[in-house]
């Protein structure tokens, strides 16, 4: 359990004012100058020895792929842009950093864009993200007036100009090749890797792409040091975390815990446990849509971090905690899932284009009984055909829940098949009624 | 660090230039990878997933077409990395991703024209499943309307995005693109409007499936029952390489060959859907006037027509070679004209002020060549074009300039009209004046000089007209001063960067033949007032249909043609000759490349070849010609014009080159340069015959398309 003493972010839950004056009394942009003055190599080191990994659901270490930027400026400048274009399903932590506390997101971003050479910031942030956009570009003004980003930031002696940009609402947009088309004023299809963006990204100039949450905890772990951050957690997988529940619990809820937390743990202690309690759990998709689910008895478990997470053939994902008790109808969720999916794939490359479209259509004849028991077996084998074949990782976001469905529900599916087939077809909610 | 890498693929070790992509490595090392996506002219997409090959240790499949080989890496105990486009994990992706294709694409084959041609068809053979395993309903997209030329079925779209980049990146208008997302992304044009582009038909040969399709050529053939002959086009001066199918007696498409060193693989729209025009409007046998109309008549007849209205005066006697005029046919003319003392011969029907400087005596043949040749665009780091619109004049040529625009971002000035080029440049003027302001200082000028390769192209709109001789003089000097001639030196090859562009394919063989005016002969504009005014007696149309001889009281004018044009309808006696398409003849392009078209179609009924009219009447007037086949006719033209006797390679800057300038300095006038192609889809005799072209020119004029053509 995370202490109140070493929480990152103070205003979570907004009960305090996120303007800088507050923000500072609850300890952002302090000795900023003095952080930025040990030096770019410094902040990459102090980054990769805190163990942070990317928030954004792949998990990649942070200050690694920050030192992937060259070492000097050429003739082409550096880029950071901050993916806040938060869309995955069950996921709401950037945008509680960023109505509640938005001077920390800023500050990262100075810091991150120093140690990456950067003189310029995009935020590129989800359309639908109204008040966030206009809590963040007043919080940016507020940053602009006090000096502490601009010319001279924070007195460092280092130019530094901070932009938001508003997306139009499309999940691929998150996706970070898509993310810089799309900034680019193109449409929002994932490029080709490599070039990675390291090399050749926004406007073809070295940029990196960063989570709002992975920017936003670097300045404090800056300031109470890399040994403090990766004290928690289980080795690899070090720091505190943003969960987000939902689903069947009691209280869905944002909660900053350290990583490798018991799920269980997790969800009686933050959200007054699963509704109805523990034993009425049925499964639980612990990463975002994307991610497979896992069953009760390996949520009893499990613990919340990216490698336990993977050893059950799931993942952490952006650690966005679906709970979903015994009276979910699990195929229907997982073919809305995948309705999802289709309707968000950009069709820019053939195995998603047409392979979420044909996988949705099979789920939804599977949520009502009416396919063949051979059809799982060529869902998984459709399934298997998107994943890995694609340009970006929609496929395999696609891909996933369905393998997880058959993987851990493979006889709820034959179930309804036959029951269908008997003249008995599946009436959604009639498990509730009957207990 | 070497320039080359090692890779093993399927077993096989090949060493690849490390610019090669995994794919272009692949082929080289025997293996078959199928691709709809990658195109080797285009950009690259990445996006149809077919190309995926399994790099052994990689945790995924990769896009060949897309994995630079450079960037490879080799296996950790320095042996050069393992592909495998056989494994288990390859033919999987490859089988899927084919699977995808297909189950939205209807199984209309047999009504499609791209049946027996589809990349989709023969790679399904190879890469797909016997059925299928799709049990939902196909997509159904709408069709777009894309213009007079390509048909949609966009159906069969499989989303390759080839034509989106062609349009994009080679034909320079963005006019295509895919709307919408997921499985509902479509290809459509802006407000389904008709494409803008010279280059459109293109897009039908990159379709890699029957979406886009020639909407001129649907449900007419199919492609295994075509005779296709391999040949050159006439409808502008670059002679791109074509391909002539034919079924029976008629053509029935044309299409583009490769010739890297004049169209690469593209071609305009008038070269590739003219065809409808060869089979209207044609003469088929001789005519003659009287009473002021045509009267059908036979060969005997009209030829002692023409033999008796050669017996007068020779000084009376003129003739005009036209923009369509094999050299075979202007060769035996001439040789038909000259011994009998004829001076009035012009091949430059437009007036330009080429061939002869003004005191008569011939001009260097660098003066009236593109001299760079058309690969030299590709080379050129400066580009200045003078009184000419390559858009409209040699629409394929403006793709190699706004490629090398697009990849080195080349300055580019224009005199002229200031026309969409495509590309970006500096507009220097409209007429002469600014050619004198191109001076030491400008903008312009010291571009051009920087440059190690600078280039001037000069078209018909600056050197037809009356200070054609100075305009030609003006630009050359610029050439000349800007250091755009550069002389063989070493192993260095040399450089001559200034050129003409030309419109009509039967010009430069004419200038090279010398089929111009003697001394004290008349010029083409000479000819034509000297008949209204009765000087001259007889004057001899050879494929000349742009001339207006007006309103006239005598004179006997002889046409010989393919077409029922306008040199046709002035024309008192009429004999007909084959097309292009219907002959071996010889045209030489605007580099000064020799090249010959084939027979692809027997000529139309009575038709003849230009030459053996002219064999056949020399025999009627006792002055037999020295030939008696086309193969004689050659080696005499070889034998009195060396530069007839290579073909296929365009001069090369050499010891024996003229440098530039060219013409004569003299008064500029004040009036613009205006382009000669004011419709490009209707610039000659075949092309007016075409009714595809007539639909096109109407369409670009703005106005609706034809509704009962749909």
């Amino acid at each position: 359990m995370l202490l109140d003493k070493d929480r990152i972010f103070t205003n979570l839950y907004g009960r305090h004012d996120w303007r800088l004056e507050a923000a500072r009394q609850r300890g952002a942009w302090n000795s900023t100058r003095e952080l930025m003055q040990f030096g770019p190599e410094w902040i990459c080191d102090q980054i990769k020895a805190s163990g942070l990994r990317g928030r954004g659901g792949a998990g990649f270490p942070t200050g690694l792929k920050w030192t992937f930027m060259p070492k000097k400026v050429g003739d082409r400048p550096h880029y950071l842009v901050v993916n806040a274009d938060e869309s995955e399903p069950g996921t709401c932590k950037d945008r509680d950093i960023m109505r509640h506390d938005p001077h920390l997101l800023i500050e990262g971003c100075l810091i991150a864009s120093y140690a990456m050479r950067a003189k310029a910031c995009y935020v590129y942030i989800r359309g639908e993200y109204i008040h966030e956009r206009e809590v963040l570009e007043a919080a940016i003004k507020e940053a602009y007036d006090a000096g502490l980003v601009g010319r001279n930031a924070c007195g460092s002696g280092w130019d530094f100009d901070i932009y938001v940009h508003h997306g139009a609402g499309a999940y691929i947009c998150g996706e970070e090749t898509a993310l810089l088309e799309s900034l680019e004023g193109k449409k929002g299809q994932p490029r080709l890797k490599p070039p990675f963006p390291a090399n050749a990204g926004l406007y073809g100039c070295p940029t990196t792409v960063n989570n709002v949450e992975s920017i936003a905890v670097a300045p404090t772990i800056l300031r109470r040091g890399a040994g403090w951050f990766a004290g928690f957690g289980r080795p690899n997988n070090t720091g505190t975390k943003v969960f987000c529940i939902s689903g069947h619990v009691e209280r869905p809820c944002n909660v900053e815990e350290e990583m490798s937390i018991p799920l269980k743990t997790l969800i009686e202690q933050h959200c007054g446990g699963v509704r109805g309690g523990w034993h009425n759990l049925k499964a639980v998709i612990p990463g975002g849509s994307s991610v497979p689910l896992i069953p009760k008895d390996v949520c009893d478990s499990v613990l919340m971090d990216f490698d336990a997470l993977r050893d059950v053939k799931s993942g952490l994902g952006t650690a966005a905690v679906i709970v979903m008790d015994n009276s979910t109808d699990i195929v229907r969720a997982i073919a809305r899932i995948s309705y999802f999916y289709k309707h968000e794939s950009c069709g820019q490359c053939t195995p998603c284009r047409e392979g979420t479209g044909w996988m949705w259509r099979v789920l939804e004849r599977m949520a009502r009984g009416e396919a063949d028991v051979a059809e799982i077996d060529l869902l998984l084998d459709v399934a298997s055909q998107v994943e890995g074949h694609t340009i970006c990782a929609l496929g395999d976001a696609a891909a996933w829940p369905i393998q997880g469905l058959i993987r851990h529900f493979r006889h709820e599916i034959e179930e309804r098949i036959t029951n269908y087939r008997l003249g008995r077809p599946h009436v959604q909610g009639a498990a509730v009624a009957a207990e | 660090m070497s320039d080359t890498f090692k890779l093993n693929v399927d077993g096989v070790e090949v060493e690849v230039p490390k610019s090669y992509t995994l794919l272009q490595a692949c082929e080289a090392a025997g293996a078959e990878i199928p691709r709809f996506c990658y195109h080797e002219r285009l950009s690259i997409a990445g996006n149809c997933r077919m190309c995926l090959v399994d790099w052994v240790g990689a945790p995924k499949p990769i896009a060949s077409c897309a994995q630079t080989v450079g960037d490879m890496r080799p296996n950790a105990d320095g042996s050069p990395p393992n592909i495998s486009t056989r494994s288990e994990r390859a033919v999987k992706a490859r089988n899927g991703v084919m699977e995808f294709l297909l189950i939205n694409h209807p199984l209309d084959c047999p009504i499609c024209d791209q049946g027996g041609e589809c990349d989709l068809q023969d790679q399904a053979m190879g890469y797909g499943r016997a059925g299928s395993r799709y049990e939902e309903n196909k997509r159904a997209v709408d069709d777009k309307y894309m213009g007079p030329l390509v048909k949609t079925v966009m159906t069969r779209c499989i989303q390759c995005t080839r034509c989106v980049r062609f349009v994009a990146e080679v034909a320079g208008v963005e006019e295509i693109g895919m709307a919408n997302r997921g499985e509902d992304a479509e290809i459509t044009t802006y407000l389904e409007k008709s494409l803008t582009s010279e280059l459109s038909g293109n897009v039908i040969d990159l379709c890699p499936v029957g979406a886009l399709t020639s909407r001129p050529y649907a449900f007419n053939a199919r492609p295994w029952e075509l005779r296709k002959t391999e040949t050159i086009d006439v409808m502008d001066a670059l002679g791109s390489a074509i391909r002539v199918d034919a079924r029976g007696a008629g053509v029935m498409r044309i299409l583009p060959r490769v010739n890297e060193e004049i169209n690469e693989e593209w071609i305009s729209d008038k070269t590739r859907f003219v065809w409808d025009g060869l089979a209207r409007q044609r003469l088929d046998r001789p005519y003659i006037r009287e009473g002021g109309r045509l009267r059908a008549t036979e060969w005997s007849e009209a030829l002692s027509a023409v033999a008796s209205a050669l017996k007068v005066n020779p000084a009376e006697i003129g003739s005009i070679a036209g923009d369509l005029a094999s050299v075979e046919g202007m060769k035996a003319l001439m040789d038909l004209l000259k011994p009998i003392g004829v001076k009035s011969l012009d091949c430059r029907e437009d007036g330009t002020k080429l061939g002869l400087a003004a005191d008569g005596s011939p001009m260097p043949r660098e003066s009236w060549l593109f001299n760079s040749s058309i690969m030299g665009i590709d080379e050129a780091d400066a580009l200045l074009l003078v009184g000419v619109n390559p858009r409209t004049e040699a629409a394929v040529l403006n793709a190699r300039i706004r490629r090398n625009w697009l990849k080195r971002d080349l300055p580019i000035f224009v005199v002229g009209e200031r026309a969409d080029l495509t590309y970006d440049f500096a507009y220097v003027g409209a007429g002469p004046e600014s050619l004198s302001a191109i001076a030491p200082g400008s903008d312009a000028f010291e571009t051009l000089r920087s440059a190690k390769r600078p280039m001037v192209i000069v078209g018909q709109g600056a050197l037809a007209r009356t200070d054609g001789a100075a305009v030609l003089h003006a630009a050359s000097a610029i050439a000349a001063a800007v250091g755009a001639f550069q002389p063989v030196s070493g192993d260095a090859g040399g450089w001559n960067g200034f050129n003409v562009l030309h419109t009509a394919a039967g010009r430069v063989g004419g200038l090279d033949l010398g089929f111009l005016p003697s001394a004290g002969g008349r010029d083409a504009a000479g000819m034509v007032r000297a008949l209204k005014s009765g000087d001259l007696k007889t004057l001899i149309l050879l494929d000349a249909d742009e001339t207006d001889l007006g309103v006239r009281s005598g004179g006997t004018v002889i046409y010989i043609g393919s077409h029922g044009d306008r040199g046709a309808a002035q024309a008192d006696i009429v004999l007909p000759s084959p097309a292009y398409t219907e002959k071996s003849a010889t045209y030489v392009n605007t580099e000064g490349c020799v090249q010959r078209t084939t027979r692809a179609v027997s000529p139309k009924a009575e038709a003849r070849e230009e030459w053996a009219i002219f064999r056949a009447l020399s025999e009627m007037m006792g002055r037999p010609l020295p030939y008696d086949s086309l193969v004689e006719l050659r080696s005499r033209l070889g034998a009195d014009a060396p530069v007839f006797l290579g073909l296929d390679f365009a001069p090369q800057v050499d010891a024996s080159t003229a440098p530039p300038p060219y013409g004569q300095a003299g008064a500029l006038s004040a009036a613009p340069f205006k382009s000669p192609v004011s419709a490009f889809h209707l610039t000659n005799a075949i092309c007016r015959a075409s009714r595809t072209m007539a639909e096109c020119a109407q369409v670009a004029r703005g106005a609706s398309p034809l509704a009962a053509a749909e």
